[in-house]
């Protein structure tokens, strides 16, 4: 019992998940019959922006990462958002707009053109290198003594944390030696005395002016490095003992087969994360929305619209480029949504790990699964892949023993079955084919 | 569209003009192995010989998206296929016959003859598989085919990684039980390593020139027509009594054994192959070549084959941008005569911005090498953009002279041209 329902909570999870990637796929193929392949680059987009901005802004706001803020989480989710928009629209402009008319194959072969351009470009470790600025000068003002000390010219302000070269310059040598420092914080004036950490080597027993630099980051993005501390806004794992970490756990009695044949006892624990919950409710809400903003609003009857027949559409006077730029965006903000939401459930690896790609694969296989172009299809697909993926890794192993790693298999295995069978999905509308 | 390769010839050729060509190879091939390797310095003869598997892989893969207009995004799971089988074989007989997996010296020798055999073995293992693969290709087409591909090349990856551990004695295969002997000893998930190193200039000239001379006759024969009409228009093919169901699946034979005879000269080549090889990164390469080429142009796919291997190789350097893209601006000019003078100020603003973006990187302090993927995707989006045909179109190197001549004296011609393509 305790197996099933824990099962049933992996995949409800996963499926969720799955369902928002996947929604992208399938609006996108909707309206432009082109397998979007820089989708699940945009997935992990959306992981890294989240990371990105939970490591340098929020410490700055004042949030302590070991113990987030309630408002942490979602204005890093809509950071992510933001820019997984905003990358979205422009992929679509920059790169799919000229080749709407291409034939497919070439559609084809830019979409895995953004893709390998979006794996590469995350994979550069710094965007912008180390500067040096410098912020005060001084001279020795004792000599023979460890640790040194600098008398300084210009008042200066010590902040903790931050690195700081020393510059110096003995009196008749030529150029300075280089020390990079940590100096105690706090705020001196001109003339003060200015104590560091370590020796400065010969320049202490000789007469010396100093220079003092900081060293200053722009902007260091953790792409394509693994984060020393991967800052968890939702608490998943037991990382924080004092934090709430699960909604409900439940003890169950269960038993085993000892190696002498009997049955024993043993206890069984289901654990119902915090982080589950909200992927959950994340999920619906957000599905929600999608599914109001289609079926309820005028933008998304354009969207329909489009989506039956371009030209036709263009002929009601429907824009096309903005309704197919907005489709864009919305499918780079559900992915943004699931590319947080899986960063906070798993750990995160590399941006070009293969878990990505097959992330984006399974997603791919669930929207076509649900039929592609089917918007209840891609979540229906999304959680029938993930329902199939758990229970069938989970009890396959009671079959042979490393049935677990054959998922993948299991995965392309039904959609081929799914594409043999009924070739528009188990949700599409079959279309005929024109002469 | 208009195929210009496919003009009907007027006489049949005699078989003995049908050997020129492979005499040819033969003789290239003896040349390149006793005269150039030796002058050659390793890591060019490295280059070399991936150009030549690169160029087998993108005229095999051509024969499907190509002339059959069958969208293969799996076509590593052949190179895969055939390369685990040939050099399992060629692996594991060595250890039996000669105790040890090590290449032997000279180029014909009893290894040497293993080794083909192998290799056709290999090949003909992955056109088995091929025959699977253009089963379903009956009843799906476009998108839904490059997806069960894509599905075929991840199932092959997965079982390559539930192979037994490789066995490295005669005393250890002796000893095996049937349980380490099946599946296959393969080493799993790691690589499986220590292959004879036999590959060399000689069998890759060798393999190529078959590959190309094979593509070359498919194209002209009854088989090929049918398979560019397939391309061209399914149900107008088979109103004309094309046998649809027949070609595709030969389609997918042919260029599943072409395949295979790549993975096995790149395994015997590197000594190593892991189950990551029939992944989607080589079947990507292998159909951005076949795109870049032209779809169906045999001159074409072998030409993206060469320009992306040795770019690629290139870019990890690039501190001579020129060299690489001299070549590209001459085949500019000479591909897409009309406007000379628009075509050259274009690749010079290009190259200045190439140059700018190399001098930035330099400045900053960024190994070039890190960039090397960036242009690449970058070069390909550009390509589909800019030239959504290829280099070469659907045409030959052989259809070059008459072409030019039409395009630079009748500009009427060349829009109508551009008009049905």
């Amino acid at each position: 019992m305790a197996d099933f329902l824990q099962t049933l909570v992996a995949a409800i999870t996963a499926g969720s998940l799955l369902a928002l990637i996947a929604l992208g796929y399938t609006m996108v193929y909707g309206i432009l019959k082109l397998i979007n392949f820089a989708h699940s680059d945009v997935v992990t987009l959306g992981a890294w922006t989240s990371l990105t901005a939970a490591m340098f802004l929020l410490p700055r706001m004042g949030v302590d990462l070991a113990h987030p803020a309630w408002w942490a989480a979602p204005l890093v989710l809509v950071i992510a958002m933001i820019v997984c928009a905003v990358i979205g629209f422009g992929i679509e402009r920059l790169a799919y707009k000229p080749i709407r008319r291409a034939p497919r194959l070439n559609a084809l072969i830019t979409a895995i053109g953004v893709s390998l351009l979006l794996q590469n470009a995350g994979q550069l470790q710094y965007t912008i290198t180390d500067g040096v600025k410098p912020i005060a000068a001084g001279v020795t003002s004792e000599r023979g003594n460890d640790p040194a000390t600098i008398r300084l010219q210009t008042s200066v302000t010590i902040a903790a944390g931050e690195r700081y070269v020393l510059k110096i310059t003995p009196k008749g040598s030529p150029a300075p030696i280089d020390r990079v420092l940590t100096m105690p914080a706090g705020k001196y004036p001109a003339g003060a005395d200015l104590r560091f950490d370590g020796t400065i080597g010969r320049a202490q027993s000789r007469e010396a002016s100093f220079q003092l630099d900081q060293i200053f980051t722009p902007l260091r993005l953790p792409f394509g490095k693994t984060p020393a501390v991967a800052p968890y806004l939702l608490p998943p794992v037991n990382i924080y003992p004092d934090y709430p970490r699960y909604v409900w756990r439940h003890e169950f009695q269960s038993s085993f087969t000892a190696p002498d044949g009997s049955q024993q006892p043993m206890k069984k624990m289901l654990n119902i994360a915090v982080v589950d919950v909200i992927i959950v409710i994340v999920t619906f809400v957000l599905l929600t929305a999608l599914h109001f903003l289609i079926y309820h609003t005028r933008l998304g009857m354009a969207m329909r619209a489009v989506s039956f027949n371009t030209d036709y559409a263009a002929l009601m006077g429907i824009p096309i480029d903005r309704v197919i730029s907005i489709t864009f965006v919305i499918g780079a903000v559900l992915a943004a949504a699931a590319g947080f939401l899986y960063s906070q459930k798993f750990s995160l690896q590399q941006t070009a790990s293969y878990a990505w790609v097959l992330l984006g694969l399974r997603a791919f296989i669930a929207a076509v699964v649900g039929g592609i172009g089917n918007v209840r299809g891609a979540v229906l697909g999304g959680f029938l892949i993930a329902f199939v993926d758990a229970f069938g890794s989970f009890y396959g192993t009671y079959l042979f023993q490393n049935a677990n790693s054959y998922s993948d298999v299991l995965m392309f295995g039904l959609l081929i079955a799914v594409l043999l069978i009924k070739p528009s999905g188990i949700f599409g509308s079959a279309t005929r084919e024109k002469v | 569209m208009l195929d210009y390769a496919a003009k009907p010839r007027t006489a049949e050729p005699s078989w003995l003009g049908g050997l020129i060509a492979p005499a040819i190879v033969i003789a290239l091939a003896f040349v390149l192995y006793a005269v150039v390797r030796p002058i050659t310095d390793d890591y060019y003869a490295r280059v070399a010989m991936n150009v030549g598997i690169a160029i087998i892989m993108a005229v095999s893969l051509n024969i499907v998206n190509g002339y059959t207009g069958q969208f293969s995004l799996g076509h590593a799971a052949f190179f895969a296929i055939g390369g685990y089988t040939a050099a399992g074989i060629s692996y594991y007989a060595s250890i039996e016959l000669w105790n040890s997996p090590a290449a032997h010296e000279g180029l014909f020798n009893a290894q040497s003859g293993l080794f083909l055999l192998a290799t056709i073995a290999g090949g003909l293992v992955a056109a088995a598989a091929g025959w699977l693969v253009g089963l379903p290709s009956l009843r799906l087409r476009g998108d839904y085919l490059a997806i069960v591909t894509l599905g075929f090349g991840e199932i092959v990856r997965v079982l390559l990684q539930q192979t037994n551990n490789q066995l490295d004695s005669k005393a250890k295969i002796a000893a095996a039980k049937w349980s380490e002997l099946f599946p296959p000893p393969l080493n799993a998930a790691r690589s499986f390593i220590n292959i004879p190193n036999i590959t060399n200039f000689f069998w890759v000239t060798l393999m190529v020139g078959a590959c190309l001379i094979f593509a070359w006759r498919l194209k002209r024969s009854t088989f090929g027509r049918a398979m560019i009409a397939i391309r061209e228009n399914e149900v107008a093919a088979e109103a004309m009594g094309v046998n649809i169901t027949r070609l595709k699946v030969w389609a997918f034979v042919f260029a599943a054994f072409f395949a295979g005879i790549a993975g096995s000269l790149y395994a015997h080549l590197s000594f190593q192959l892991n189950p990551g090889d029939s992944g989607i990164q080589r079947s990507i390469d292998a159909v951005i070549m076949v795109v870049l080429g032209g779809l169906g142009s045999i001159s074409g796919a072998t030409l993206a084959a060469i320009l992306l291997t040795i770019g690629n190789e290139w870019l990890r350097e690039p501190t001579h941008l020129w060299y690489y893209v001299l070549p590209l601006l001459v085949l500019r000019l000479i591909f897409w005569p009309a406007n000379r003078m628009k075509a050259a100020i274009g690749w010079l603003v290009a190259l200045g911005l190439a140059e700018g973006a190399r001098s930035l990187a330099i400045y900053e302090g960024v190994a070039p090498g890190d960039y090397r993927m960036i242009l690449y995707a970058l070069a390909l989006i550009l390509m589909m953009i800019l030239r959504p045909s290829g280099l070469f179109g659907t045409r030959e190197i052989t259809d070059l002279p008459a072409m030019r001549r039409k395009l630079l004296n009748r500009k009427s011609v060349q829009r109508g041209i551009e008009v049905i393509q």
